[in-house]
């Protein structure tokens, strides 16, 4: 059976006709053309399909698009402003927090979920809250050092 | 995926009424674990009711010596409740432990304890703080909820509306998570409640089960030296690649002391 579903996508009013069973992930990617969401493992391990759902990080692979009705969602190309990067984004960059680039969106959409929760976690808060996203090539590292940077950043550190 | 018919009613009884005209219904609370499923395609339902947008079922609340959890309640929002953190520490931390941040932000409590994933957290929590769970029907106990490997009390078509936990005077729940899903490969939950000692184990067993021995032990004693002693017989715990039976037994053991220590400290 086919669906409407309206919500708003990074401040835009989307709306587009979906299955029942179609996953959060497939309208965004397929519908909406927002591909910066991945889809990694498609089993709710990896987190690369972070996306925010009302302002919690959810993963949009575990997600109904029906579910998301009259949804705020918030994708990784949500959050650059007038082609300047987010802090956090600017902070992945700078400290090299990746490598292929694959699980990057999740890792940026669950790191700013931490810091809106947290805003000066430590690395082992850090560490425990990527849990749900799986990095292959980078052995975390950069990616905790980007996310303390990052959160520096946005409490107006240097 | 398998197609299915989506629902999202407005009301319980719409809900219930959704899943009796239903061919095969299934309930969506959190979707955590029902949508990986689907998507297993190790279940095709013909109709899939949404919980969401049916109202009396969010909430934490204190009524009396108890806290009432809403069946839609996500895993969240009990870790980081000022009212659950205060009257039952032991809980919030359960819930803060389950899965990722990510699942927490979606799952439920009573999407939880109706699924009875043998490794689940909140069986022990029901179990061993002696909760109480309330349907659109009635009022079930605790103990008499799950009934085996994925079964619980529940008719069909009967829909959780809260769990009721009683405060206890101490507990805490200490698990061995599995390091990648962090489903207990064994939890215990141990409480000093009025009605007694309870100690509850999720991950070793079909089902959430009790340890009568370490509850006597520990009503004449209340440390972890009072159970050190308290066997637990490996026959018909769970086996699988993550642990033998007899590992689990062992670790049935560990977890128990860890959590009277961290209760009684």
């Amino acid at each position: 059976m086919s669906v409407n579903v309206s919500m708003n996508v990074n401040g835009r009013a989307v709306c587009g006709e979906v299955e029942d069973r179609t996953l959060l992930v497939e309208f965004l990617r397929e519908n909406l053309r927002l591909t910066g969401t991945h889809v990694g493992c498609d089993t709710s391990q990896c987190g690369a399909c972070v996306v925010h759902v009302d302002g919690r990080s959810v993963k949009a692979c575990t997600m109904l698009a029906v579910q998301a009705e009259g949804a705020e969602v918030t994708t990784i190309e949500g959050l650059a402003q007038d082609g300047k990067l987010h802090p956090m984004q600017e902070a992945f960059r700078e400290n090299h927090g990746l490598q292929c680039g694959f699980c990057t969106p999740g890792m940026v959409m669950s790191a700013l979920d931490l810091v809106e929760r947290n805003p000066d976690p430590s690395s082992a808060e850090v560490r425990e809250w990527l849990e749900g996203n799986l990095c292959r090539c980078t052995g975390y590292h950069n990616i905790v050092k980007s996310i303390l940077a990052g959160a520096s950043a946005m409490r107006g550190g240097s | 995926m398998y197609a299915f018919n989506y629902h999202r009613p407005d009301t319980l009884e719409a809900a219930a009424a959704a899943l009796a005209a239903a061919e095969d219904g299934r309930v969506m609370a959190g979707g955590q674990t029902l949508i990986p499923t689907l998507k297993q395609r190790l279940a095709s339902p013909s109709d899939v009711v949404d919980l969401a947008t049916v109202p009396g079922l969010g909430g934490v609340r204190r009524e009396g010596d108890a806290i009432v959890v809403g069946a839609m309640v996500r895993h969240a929002e009990v870790a980081a409740s000022a009212e659950v953190r205060a009257a039952i520490p032991a809980l919030a931390s359960l819930a803060d432990g389950i899965g990722d941040p990510q699942v927490r932000n979606c799952g439920t409590i009573g999407g939880s304890i109706v699924n009875a994933d043998p490794a689940a957290d909140y069986p022990a929590a029901v179990v061993g703080l002696g909760a109480t769970v309330r349907t659109d029907r009635r009022t079930i106990v605790g103990d008499d909820f799950f009934t085996g490997l994925f079964e619980t009390a529940l008719d069909e078509g009967e829909i959780v509306v809260s769990v009721s936990f009683p405060v206890p005077r101490r507990a805490a729940y200490v698990k061995f998570p599995n390091p990648a899903s962090r489903y207990a490969v064994v939890g215990v939950m141990v409480a000093d409640t009025a009605s007694g000692i309870r100690v509850a184990v999720t991950g070793a067993g079909d089902s959430v089960f009790r340890v009568g021995a370490m509850e006597t032990a520990l009503a004449g004693n209340f440390s972890a030296d009072a159970i050190r002693n308290v066997a637990v017989s490996q026959d018909a715990l769970n086996e699988d690649i993550h642990a033998s039976a007899e590992y689990r037994a062992h670790l049935v053991g560990v977890m128990a002391r860890r959590a009277v220590a961290a209760a009684a400290g």
